[in-house]
């Protein structure tokens, strides 16, 4: 038989005014199950819990009902105290009649008969309580990043300074991702590479930090501080540990391949390092166009290599590593505009660039060492017009969200333009100018007092005659069509997310948008964190943003994984899901309603009629678990239960309230 | 008692509200000591997500004259989608309790955030109104609940 103690507080006259609590506790008394019930003034107070304790003792109680505040108030301050008693934390119902009993009801009759009802229905519960112990689990500290552009190396940076160990992977050949190829950064206008090499330098050199490039996660098992995470290394053909990257077989090497980190604005050869300043400092070849990979001819840059780096056998390769936390970092693309915009020229006018291509084209490590040259000709382009949001806030042809960099870069670029170019003629087309950071509205300013021109409308097409690019669109502020003669035409392109990063993020167990950008625990209060517990986000991959606030999100990430491996164990929730295996049926509808993948469908051996089968049920990851109990409304069988809210105790709620 | 006699009675409603804001919203409505009628009994419920719907039946049949189901506001579910699977599981359960013949009305939902107390005090006053208006339920009430 349960033995049940029932205290209802008085909470000073909080309660005490509107509830006869001494009726609740008399009613209580009567209620199957219960020994003990009394009233207590202030049952959250030392001397109030040290009543309690002595009444579990003295009537040797085995669960416990506390009439009071909302549980969300004290439901924590009671199971500590019962800790230091006999009874399981866990057994512990709380009856809410103060917020929403005394608090919200005048008519003392009523609240009163009210009260009885919520501690009948805490006492029909507690009386189907089990004990429950929380686990711990320990922290692996060592972190995983992944996306080796500015985000993932602030991140990474940050993590490993403060003592832990980081993994960076990084899918091409080199980290840095976007801002390296970029060549002044708004709206201070200075230099991309020389503040972001150095902290990719310093990510190559810190002994905290272990880069893996031409590497990509296949696999992500385990829950917070111990996933699991299986890294691919794609084959390089180039020995790293040998490798002085001398550069010899870069020089050498006779197969010219497009330079796509420079946009397809010159060429490289098919071994490559992808950018001069590249961590790590040492070549790929590029199995796709080596000559001696395609068809076993050539191997000239083996046969030149003074270590002997170079191995055309190289195989992929992958690495099980454990980590307790991940960061995803796999930042943006930018949209394919020819494809959504072919009455732009659709790609097949070579004066028509896209804003990626003006940043190597003003790069003085650039394929033009920063001379602004018209991709067609090479001509020096006297006349720029510059068409903002191609791509975005267009959802009729791309995107309907603001990619937010755009409107301050191109403001860059025509400064850029004016400053370079002597005499030259800068148009913007635009919807909006959007400013809001420190500094941007007057780099915006000044940009016009230079003496860009800023058209509101966007250009409707875009065609080539006698030599010039006309860009044709309307004037919305005058209500008028207009046409600019162009030597050359930059499209501010709409960003999107890196091609593959939503599979990544999947993997990981992290979900995206409608547009693919990944999506964050909390929009406002858990900006970095996601659903899945340990796995947090930064810079574009969440959303478009410019360097500042991705830098700011780096760090942000970083102090949460530092929060988490400042820990070395985790207590977990004991308020999980369980499965009752012989009764499953192995729909799975509980792995798909499951928020946080929490759940997977594993084959048990069986007897059937004698006969040894295989039978698929669910199982329960316990560290994953967040208890949120959908797939125990889902579940056919009722065989999936969450412990603390099984169906058990809520229909006996249920059926003990307003019972007459 | 008092509650069952046709003159005296008063409806009694059976909500199941979520932990992370609906239940925190009644809270707060108690902290401004808002005022609301008593026929209301809450079920505290981690996520309205976890409201299975063979509660909402046994409500039902042990004479509630209506059910809420409340939780955070689409696109606010605390674990991102169970509300999502109680709005359609909702649209369900209405037509099912059409088909039994029991008034949708009885049966509603609501998304009340944590900050929104005003919100949770109008809606147990609007649902005492509408289901006072439907009377009792005796439809699908087990028979030997009745005295
Ligand atoms: C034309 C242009 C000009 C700009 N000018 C400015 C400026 O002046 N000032 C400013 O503040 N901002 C500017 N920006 C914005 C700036 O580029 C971004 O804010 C910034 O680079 C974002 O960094 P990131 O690390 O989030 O993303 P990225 O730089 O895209 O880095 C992501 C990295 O992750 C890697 N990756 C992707 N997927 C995976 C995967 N699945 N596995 C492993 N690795 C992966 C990528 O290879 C890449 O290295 C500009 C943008 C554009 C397009
Ligand atoms: S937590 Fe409120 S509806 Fe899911």
């Amino acid at each position: 038989m349960a033995r049940t103690g029932v205290i209802i507080c008085h909470c000073g006259s909080n309660i005490a005014s509107v509830v006869d609590v001494e009726r609740v506790a008399l009613a209580a008394g009567q209620m199957p199950g219960v020994t003990y019930a009394a009233t207590n003034k202030y049952t959250c107070s030392i001397s109030g819990q040290d009543m309690i304790k002595q009444a579990i003792a003295e009537h040797e109680l085995d669960r416990l009902v506390i009439a009071s505040c909302t549980p969300r108030m004290h439901e924590t301050t009671f199971r500590k105290m019962l800790t230091k008693t006999s009874i399981n934390p866990y057994m512990l119902e709380i009856a809410n009649i103060r917020e929403q009993c005394s608090w919200v009801h005048t008519d003392k009759e009523k609240a009163t008969e009210k009260a009885i009802d919520l501690v009948h229905m805490a006492v029909a519960k507690v009386l189907k309580d089990q004990p429950l112990f929380t686990s711990s689990i320990p922290v692996h500290k060592k972190c995983l990043v992944v996306g080796g552009g500015i985000a993932g190396i602030q991140a990474a940076l940050d993590v490993a300074e403060a003592g832990y160990e980081v993994t960076l992977v990084e899918r091409e050949p080199s980290i840095g991702g976007k801002m390296v190829m970029l060549d002044k950064t708004f709206p201070t206008l200075d230099c991309s590479a020389c503040i972001s090499t150095p902290k990719m330098a310093e990510a190559g050199a810190h002994p905290n930090i272990r880069l893996m490039t031409s590497c990509e996660i296949s696999a992500v098992t385990g829950y917070i501080g111990n996933f699991q995470v299986t890294i691919r290394q794609k084959p390089r053909y180039v020995n790293h540990d040998t490798c002085t990257g001398c550069g010899l077989c870069e020089e050498k090497c006779p197969t010219k391949v497009t330079n796509l980190f420079d946009q397809s604005l010159s060429k490289r050869k098919a071994i490559y390092k992808l950018f001069p300043q590249a961590v790590p400092a040492k070549p790929v070849i590029d199995s796709e166009h080596c000559t001696m990979l395609k068809s076993g001819k050539c191997g000239l840059c083996s046969k030149l290599c003074p270590l002997g780096c170079i191995n055309f056998e190289d195989q992929e390769d992958f690495i099980t590593e454990t980590f307790g936390a991940i960061v995803l970092a796999t930042g943006y693309d930018l949209i394919d505009w020819a494809k959504a915009y072919p009455e732009y020229g659709g790609g097949k006018y070579a004066n028509v660039i896209s804003g990626l291509q003006f940043e190597r084209l003003v790069n003085a490590s650039g394929p033009t060492e920063g001379h602004i040259q018209r991709p067609g000709d090479g001509a020096e382009p006297k006349t720029v017009v510059i068409v903002k949001c191609v791509g975005s806030r267009d959802p009729a042809k791309a995107k309907a969200y603001c990619s937010r960099a755009c409107c301050m870069y191109a403001a860059k670029h025509a400064h850029q333009i004016l400053e370079k170019i002597e005499g030259s003629k800068v148009y913007v087309f635009y919807i909006d100018v959007r400013t809001p950071g420190k500094g941007y509205e007057e780099f915006y300013d000044k940009t016009r007092a230079d003496g860009a021109v800023y058209i509101r409308g966007r250009v409707s097409k875009i065609y080539e005659e006698g030599g010039k690019l006309i860009c044709k669109g309307e004037d919305t502020l005058i209500g008028k069509q207009v046409a600019v003669e162009a030597d050359m035409v930059v499209l501010e392109t709409a960003m999107e997310p890196a091609h593959g990063s939503t599979e990544t993020a999947a993997t990981a167990g992290v979900s995206a948008d409608k547009d693919g950008w990944l999506t964050e625990a909390h929009p406002k209060l858990r900006p970095v964190e996601t659903q899945t517990a340990g796995v947090y986000l930064c810079g574009t991959a969440q959303g478009p943003k410019d360097i500042p606030d991705t830098v700011a999100q780096a760090s942000a990430a970083a102090a949460k994984v530092l929060g988490l491996l400042a820990k070395d164990e985790l207590e977990t929730s004991p308020m999980i899901s369980v499965v009752d295996a012989p009764k499953c049926s192995g729909c799975g509808f509980c792995e798909q309603v499951c928020p946080v993948k929490a759940i997977s469908m594993v084959d048990v051996p069986s007897m059937y009629n004698g006969k040894r089968v295989t039978r698929t049920v669910a199982q329960v990851n316990s560290g994953l678990c967040s208890g949120c109990g959908a797939c125990s409304a889902a579940c056919r069988t009722g065989c999936i239960d969450l412990l603390g809210f099984t169906n058990k105790q809520i229909l006996e709620e249920v059926d003990a309230l307003w019972q007459e | 008692m008092a509650r069952i006699d046709a003159e005296n009675w008063e409806p009694k409603i059976l909500a199941f509200c979520c932990n992370w804001c609906t239940y925190t919203g009644a809270d707060l409505a108690g902290l401004n000591r808002m005022k609301y009628p008593d026929n209301i009994r809450i079920v505290r419920v981690p996520c309205s997500g976890r409201v299975n719907p063979q509660f909402i039946l046994r409500g039902f049949q042990k004479g509630y004259d209506g059910v809420l189901v409340c939780g955070c506001h689409p696109g606010d579910c605390h674990y991102t989608s169970g509300n999502y699977f109680t709005r359609r599981r909702f649209l369900l359960m209405k037509r099912l309790l059409e088909y039994a013949g029991i008034e949708t009305g009885r049966f509603q939902a609501r998304w009340i955030s944590g900050a929104e107390a005003a919100k949770f005090r109008d809606t147990v006053l609007k649902v005492t109104e509408e289901i006072r208006a439907l009377g009792p339920n005796h439809r699908m009430k087990e028979a030997d609940d009745h005295e």
